[in-house]
């Protein structure tokens, strides 16, 4: 039986249609996915992002416990509300999850993961802090919704939805949150547009949902979020990396900081010995036809793979992630085998949309 | 659900139309672009191209997936919808005005094989 976030009952009564995703039954759409991808472009929409899990992590040993859990550091985290985005690495230097940690202090933090890897996550960290004997408590905030509100008029459409919110959300910086009441806000998000993610009790969520609809935000569902954050080139867990991958080679090398020669973050050696083997650039289709994930990629260095693929609404035309050998250059033409037939690909620098604007 | 009582169906979901000429025209029904969402692609048969029946001859991909379309009955391709290939958008505004391809069935018998709208009501209900 899938399970149901709090806003579970709103989608329904929306006429949404419904598909399991990670073991949670979710919004795919809710009229026209590609509607629902222009609208958060190009003015503002909202995801029930509830299955996510928020984990508040706190203690003395709070900071120095995640400066050896995360691949990113922490210790760059001196303004409270500040995120930093991480891959969390098994011994081998595998992704077992990419997440978002907030500081609010250095015994105090905020940690989201995804879905689909939320129990492991736990059962990982919980494993961590016993090995360790970290002075820290785990808790995991199954009593919080999610809501993200994205495009370039979600903050003005959520100060008018959530009375309060202006004030102290104004000067909010990109990548930072604050605490308001039991709400948390962030300005962050999975779509490459500006807008919020606010975390609040479950109770709350549905009549937050309306207000927001009321104030012209529409409900947009994950079809429209995968395209949004693929457009943006940005990684889905368990498509673009898994276990079986190192950070180096699924082009999050920025996400792992090697500056503190001290710092021994679990997988750094195996990172260290096993410097990156691949690359990964965007692909825009230039036939008719549509990029999936699992297809060949036939370079001059060599094959790759591509690991996400759909049609770019924004773009209108097809493009991927790919992973391919070094030396494979920006600007050049590559084939694509899709169903036995090689149609031509052209390689660009991630990411292939920003801010409403095409970037390639 | 928008099921005509007029067509005939597969249990894969394509609508088939008998024509005066003795061809069949071929679509997908209103349940399956529904089901698709955002239809962005559609890859169709050539015309002459023989075909068993239950044989992938189309791909429609929408922008969530690919599904395989596949020929009702043996026969022969007679004709692709090349307008659709320009705007497969259309499919999803009317799947039953919208089709796919046309085959010359080798024994045009076959056709009545297929599932009538109350069956296939069913089938399209349960999915």
């Amino acid at each position: 039986m899938a399970r149901c976030t709090p806003l579970h009952a709103v989608h329904v009564a929306a006429g949404a249609r419904m598909v399991d995703f990670a073991g949670w039954d979710m919004p795919v759409n809710y009229g026209s996915q590609i509607e629902e991808h222009h609208t958060v472009r190009g003015d503002a929409g909202m995801f029930d992002v509830s299955h996510m899990l928020a984990l508040d992590l706190t203690g003395a040993d709070a900071t120095d416990f995640l400066r050896t859990l995360l691949a990113n550091d922490v210790a760059k985290l001196t303004v409270p509300g500040k995120a930093l985005y991480s891959c969390m690495l098994n011994e081998a230097g595998g992704v077992i999850d990419d997440l978002i940690v907030y500081y609010f202090a250095a015994d105090r933090f905020r940690i989201v993961v995804n879905a689909g890897t939320a129990d492991k996550d736990v059962a990982w960290m919980r494993k961590q802090i016993a090995r360790t004997g970290a002075n820290v408590t785990l808790d995991a905030r199954r009593d919080l919704a999610m809501i993200a509100v994205q495009g370039p008029n979600a903050r003005a459409k959520t100060w008018h939805a959530i009375p309060g919110s202006e004030s102290v959300t104004a000067a909010l910086k990109p990548f930072c949150a604050v605490e308001v009441g039991d709400m948390l806000i962030a300005r962050t998000g999975y779509t490459g547009e500006d807008g919020f993610e606010i975390t609040l009790p479950a109770a709350q969520a549905a009549d937050t949902w309306t207000a927001l609809a009321g104030a012209g935000v529409a409900p947009c569902g994950l079809g429209a979020r995968d395209t949004l954050r693929l457009e943006a080139g940005m990684n889905l867990y368990g498509q673009d990396m898994d276990e079986s991958t190192s950070p180096l080679n699924v082009g999050l090398a920025w996400t792992v900081d090697l500056k503190d020669a001290e710092r021994a973050f679990i997988g750094r050696t195996a990172l260290e010995a096993a410097p990156a083997s691949q690359q990964v650039l965007g692909l825009v289709l230039l036939e008719r036809g549509v990029l999936r994930a699992h297809q060949s990629v036939i370079t001059a260095q060599g094959e790759g793979e591509t690991t996400s693929g759909s049609f770019s609404p924004t773009l209108q035309q097809s493009i991927a992630f790919a992973r391919l050998p070094p030396g494979v250059a920006e600007n050049t033409e590559v084939e694509v085998d899709i169903r036995g037939k090689r149609l031509k690909a052209r390689t660009v620098k991630l990411p292939f949309v920003r801010n409403g604007k095409p970037l390639i | 659900m928008n099921i005509p009582a007029e067509l005939k169906y597969t249990k894969s979901h394509e609508w088939i139309r008998r024509e005066d000429d003795g061809t069949v025209t071929i679509g997908i029904t209103d349940h399956a672009q529904e089901a698709l969402g955002d239809i962005v692609f559609l890859d169709l048969p050539e015309a002459g191209r023989i075909v068993a029946a239950g044989e992938e001859c189309a791909v429609v991909e929408s922008v969530k997936a690919a599904s395989d379309i596949y020929a009702p009955v043996a026969g022969e391709i007679v004709a692709a919808n090349e307008a659709a290939l320009d705007a497969p958008e259309a499919v999803n505004a009317d799947a039953y005005a919208n089709w796919l391809f046309k085959i010359k069935p080798a024994n045009l018998a076959d056709v009545d094989g297929l599932l009538d709208a109350a069956a296939y009501a069913e089938i399209a209900a349960d999915d």
